[in-house]
């Protein structure tokens, strides 16, 4: 109970700041607009104003509430105004992506730990390929795919969300793999276990703790590279093209509530890899 | 036993390690015999290489020359016949495994069946007094224990040959008295050979048949001591003007190597 008392503060300072945001931008319009048609605004007739615009440039937290409300429970899910149904192709998308990432990065990263030719040549192009702008490599990503004859979108969104999940997760297994100290590995070889026995035995139980703290930057980093999938014209579906359709023809609001859909979807995945982790290492025992 | 075979034969062992400091001298001109049903303990300051040459028995280290057998093999492959249970300076249980699964380790990598693995666990858990100890895990046991465990883990494959590296370096006076005691019981229950290196004079005196005492820069033996105690030692025995004799000599030892100097 005790550390609810300061999640609640931080999270009423941000509604607050957001509120106050969204009244400093939003007065501006508030007041043009009276300016010409010749009326004067009291303070509380612009806050007023300020909170109930219907093209905010920066929505206030209830409306983006509202939105969110009108846009998943009041929508039957199958409808392309739901978010339920955006969120789900997203997630979908993201799952594949983040699957795809991880068995990436770790057979990547056992390469790497047990032949020093890996380790040489893959770590330093793991390492350029995440100083490329997704943004750059995403639509190539889907031109050739149409090129190729893919023509479900899944495809290059999960290849876009693996590309940016696989490198953590490889990172936190080098590091996982090879965290067994010289003693243990030295009390492996006076019992002439096999490499593939010292895997399985002692390097793959070590790294677990490093496994499931990569796993939750990868899953975030799935979404993000899943979202990032749905911007470039053409998708129609997920967060992604929601958000993008938003920008460029809907009111701002509905970025906001895609933004926030996104976040709320970023923050159960991550959960819920946090709760596997938890279940797992009170199983092994390393949990206290 | 017959005399005519050691476990244990180093005739001119070298060993230089090359470092960007340049070479380092761990062991110079080592020779010595161990036999069967032997409490052999090295002692020596830090850079004597004690702890090297436990290493080199246990094919964990190469001599760079010279010549040496464990069971009058090299000792890869005396490493490879499981020849020897190795007990390192930290007990280095896995977190992640129960007491019972970490002696159940080895028996696992060296392919005992599963009846057999559950009856040796058991055995050699009592054989270190930690029955009823088995589905605890490692972080619910004090440091003695933890290393008690870890000596049951090395005896679990029952190698006729213990190799201990400072097993009780990091533990507190009181409870290394109690593990040297119960440790002298289990040597004599298993009649095992056991080399133990230590950097305490009396642990070594206490324990041993035969102290190997050893200087650094270059590491080499500077004196072999046959103890002559008795085979019944009770914690007592370290008042004995016997016990202060042998202890006497290790500090005469320690002290001709020159390893007091700095």
């Amino acid at each position: 109970m005790k550390s609810i008392v300061p999640i609640l503060t931080v999270v009423a300072a941000i509604v607050a700041i957001w509120y106050a945001g969204a009244f400093w931008m939003n007065s501006k319009w508030a007041l043009e607009q009276a300016e010409r048609n010749g009326v004067e605004l009291s303070i509380g007739e612009v806050f007023k104003d300020a909170m109930t615009q219907e093209r905010a440039i920066l929505p206030a937290p209830h409306q983006v509430v509202a939105e969110l409300w009108k846009t998943t429970v009041e929508q039957k899910i199958t409808s392309k105004r739901s978010l339920v149904f955006h969120g789900w192709v997203t997630l979908h998308a993201t799952l594949w992506g983040f699957a795809l990432g991880a068995a990436v990065g770790l057979g990547l990263a056992i390469s790497i730990v047990y032949l020093r030719v890996m380790d040489m040549s893959v770590m330093p192009w793991a390492i350029i390929s995440q100083t490329i702008p997704i943004v750059a490599i995403a639509p190539m990503i889907i031109v050739v795919m149409t090129l190729i004859g893919v023509q479900e979108r899944l495809v290059p969104k999960a290849i876009i969300s693996a590309y940016l999940c696989f490198f953590p997760i490889l990172v936190g297994m080098v590091k996982g793999l090879r965290s067994p100290d010289m003693m243990q590995l030295d009390l492996m070889k006076t019992y002439s276990a096999s490499s593939l026995q010292s895997f399985w035995k002692l390097r793959l139980p070590s790294s677990m703790p490093y496994l499931f703290t990569s796993m939750k930057i990868g899953i975030a980093a799935a979404l993000v590279g899943t979202i990032v999938g749905e911007l470039p014209t053409g998708a129609l579906r997920g967060l992604g093209a929601r958000i993008l359709v938003g920008d460029q023809f809907g009111p701002p609001i509905r970025i906001w509530s895609a933004l926030m859909a996104a976040s709320i979807l970023a923050g159960a995945l991550v959960a819920t890899v946090g709760l596997i982790q938890r279940i797992t290492l009170k199983r092994m025992g390393m949990a206290r | 036993m017959s005399t005519g075979t050691h476990v244990i034969e180093a005739r001119g062992l070298d060993l230089t390690f090359q470092t960007n400091d340049g070479p380092v001298h761990a062991l110079k001109d080592v020779n010595l015999d161990i036999d069967r049903g032997e409490f052999v303990s090295f002692i020596g300051p830090s850079g004597c290489g004690k702890t090297t040459f436990l290493r080199v028995i246990a094919a964990l280290e190469e001599p760079t020359a010279g010549k040496i057998t464990v069971n009058g093999m090299s000792p890869d492959e005396a490493r490879r016949a499981r020849a020897y249970g190795y007990v390192f300076q930290a007990a280095g249980l896995y977190p992640w495994r129960t007491i019972g699964g970490n002696v159940k380790l080895p028996l696992e990598i060296m392919g005992f069946s599963r009846a057999e693995q559950a009856e040796r666990v058991r055995k050699v858990l009592e054989l270190v007094d930690l029955a009823g100890f088995e589905k605890k895990y490692p972080w619910q046991l004090s440091g003695g224990m933890q290393q008690r465990a870890s000596i049951a883990r090395a005896l679990a494959f029952d190698a006729d040959l213990l190799l201990m590296d400072e097993p009780f370096g990091a533990l507190d006076e009181i409870v290394r008295d109690h593990l040297n005691e119960q440790l002298l019981k289990l040597w004599a229950r298993t009649e095992k050979t056991i080399a133990f290196v230590t950097h305490s004079i009396p642990e070594a005196v206490y324990l041993s048949t035969k102290i190997v005492v050893m200087s650094p820069r270059p590491g080499r033996i500077t004196d072999i001591i046959d103890s002559p105690l008795p085979t019944e030692r009770p914690l007592d025995i370290r008042d004995t003007p016997e016990f202060l004799e042998v202890a006497h000599r290790v500090r005469e030892g320690l002290r001709a190597g020159h390893s007091y100097d700095d």
